[in-house]
């Protein structure tokens, strides 16, 4: 993973014995979007595919996810940050397991406390976000390397890119499958849903066509950027 | 390295605690207002509630701390005479157990209204058992008369093929989804079959609501 961007001066300031030597990164607007879009956790790195696929099959249910690894994704690389310089390399998977898992549990909690439909609705997923590769991805790449202000702005910016993914799939299979949005039916009583949207398929269906999208839009700002630098008149 | 370990599951533990310790006055008021809402949609003629208990051993006793069981809800009308009970039980389905509630009237010893709790059936086939309305239309008056010693159902409440219902205590499966309608009806036996007897034997005294 590219985490490198921008090189910065914090070489003199390294703490007691940093365990992995990495380039520390000062805050940039890069530090939030990247996660957003560059390397968006579901379209472009392609992390998280069980939760993407299993609990999108209403725009609710994505949003539910999405905040709910947002708000993992933040404090647990948050704490993970502040104990980057005390926890040994050996054990540093161990440690952030148990860090993700405490705060999967108060989310756990939360979600009860919030809405128990929306608690059943999601079922596993929310205990199975301990083991989310997006976490822990973000704990080991980025989270144990970066002080505490770039680490809350990077993750709350792969969450939020997590959140969008899942809502377009959501949204979509929702419209599609049961005729309506976040619960609120769009098209009439008349309107048959088409159901395999909602059923497990219809996730790597709509998944498809997402990915189908963005990489016909990456292609084509790469053919435009290489078919202007080629005319060096449009420089600019 | 153990320090850094210890350190951290303190705190992690610490954490869960706290939480727990928050949330778990608003989970069980959230509980609450879920079942209720549920128990008044499934009666809707109800105007007040009595929240009882089917012990292991087999009593009806009134819900309260260190009491645990089967829930079952007495419904009261405005003029506070008995409306209907709700009884409770499980089948397994497609995809996991359905639980469902059902509404048991005492008058005609008859279920008289269902509600799926819980359910993992396919969308679109098993899903259908709580909106299909013919298939609702089983529940609306499903004969649970008890046998001569009053300890069963004189006649078990069975699941039978689409179209070729012809007792009242027979239901007429959703054409095409069978496994899921036979769920509902083991469901219903199970919830009579335990529920009823002691009920019946109870009756007098739910039969108004206390002042």
């Amino acid at each position: 993973m590219a985490e490198s961007s921008t090189p910065t001066s914090s070489a003199g300031k390294s703490g007691p014995a940093p365990i992995l030597f990495d380039r520390e990164e000062n805050l940039t607007a890069d530090t939030f979007l990247r996660g957003l879009w560059k390397e968006n956790p579901v379209f472009v790195t392609m992390l998280g595919m069980c939760p993407t696929l299993a609990v999108t099959n209403s725009a609710i249910n994505a949003l539910g996810m999405g905040l709910s690894t947002t708000f993992v994704l933040v404090v647990s690389g948050a704490l993970i940050s502040l104990l980057r310089n005390w926890i040994p390399k050996q054990v540093r998977i161990a440690s952030y397991i148990v860090i993700i898992a405490t705060f999967v549990t108060i989310v756990d909690y939360l979600i009860q406390a919030v809405s128990l439909e929306l608690y059943a609705a999601l079922g596993a997923f929310i205990q199975l976000i301990v083991v989310n590769c997006i976490i822990l991805g973000r704990a080991e790449a980025y989270a144990s390397k970066q002080r505490l202000v770039p680490t809350l702005v990077n993750s709350l910016g792969t969450g939020l890119g997590f959140t969008l993914a899942l809502l377009s799939l959501g949204t979509v299979r929702e419209i599609l499958g049961n005729g309506s949005i976040l619960g609120i039916p769009l098209f009439g009583s008349d309107f048959q849903g088409w159901l395999v949207m909602i059923l497990p398929p219809g996730g790597f269906f709509v998944l498809g066509a997402w990915m189908m999208l963005f990489n016909w839009l990456r292609l084509r700002k790469e053919r435009r950027t290489a078919a202007s630098s080629g005319v060096t008149a449009h420089a600019g | 390295m153990l320090r850094t370990l210890g350190g951290i599951a303190t705190i992690s533990g610490l954490l869960v605690v706290l939480a727990d310790q928050l949330t778990a006055p608003m989970i069980a008021e959230k509980q609450r207002i879920l079942t209720e809402r549920l128990v008044f949609q499934l009666v809707p003629n109800a105007a007040a509630k009595r929240d009882f208990m089917i012990t292991a051993e087999g009593r009806l006793e009134a819900a309260g701390e260190g009491v645990t069981g089967d829930p079952v809800y007495a419904t009261y009308r405005a003029d506070g005479r008995l409306e209907a009970l709700t009884i409770t039980g499980e089948g397994s389905g497609y995809a996991g157990p359905v639980r469902v509630m059902f509404a048991y009237d005492p008058d005609c010893a008859c279920i008289v209204g269902s509600k799926v709790l819980k359910s993992n059936e396919t969308p679109g086939f098993g899903d259908k058992l709580g909106t299909d309305p013919d298939f609702l239309k089983n529940f609306e008056a499903l004969d649970t008369t008890l046998d001569a010693d009053g300890r069963a159902l004189a006649n078990p409440i069975v699941t039978v093929k689409h179209g070729t219902k012809t007792a009242p205590w027979q239901i007429d499966a959703i054409s095409g989804a069978t496994i899921s309608s036979r769920a509902m009806g083991k469901a219903a036996n199970a919830a009579a079959q335990r529920a009823v007897p002691i009920i019946q034997r109870e009756l007098a005294n739910l039969l108004s609501q206390p002042k």
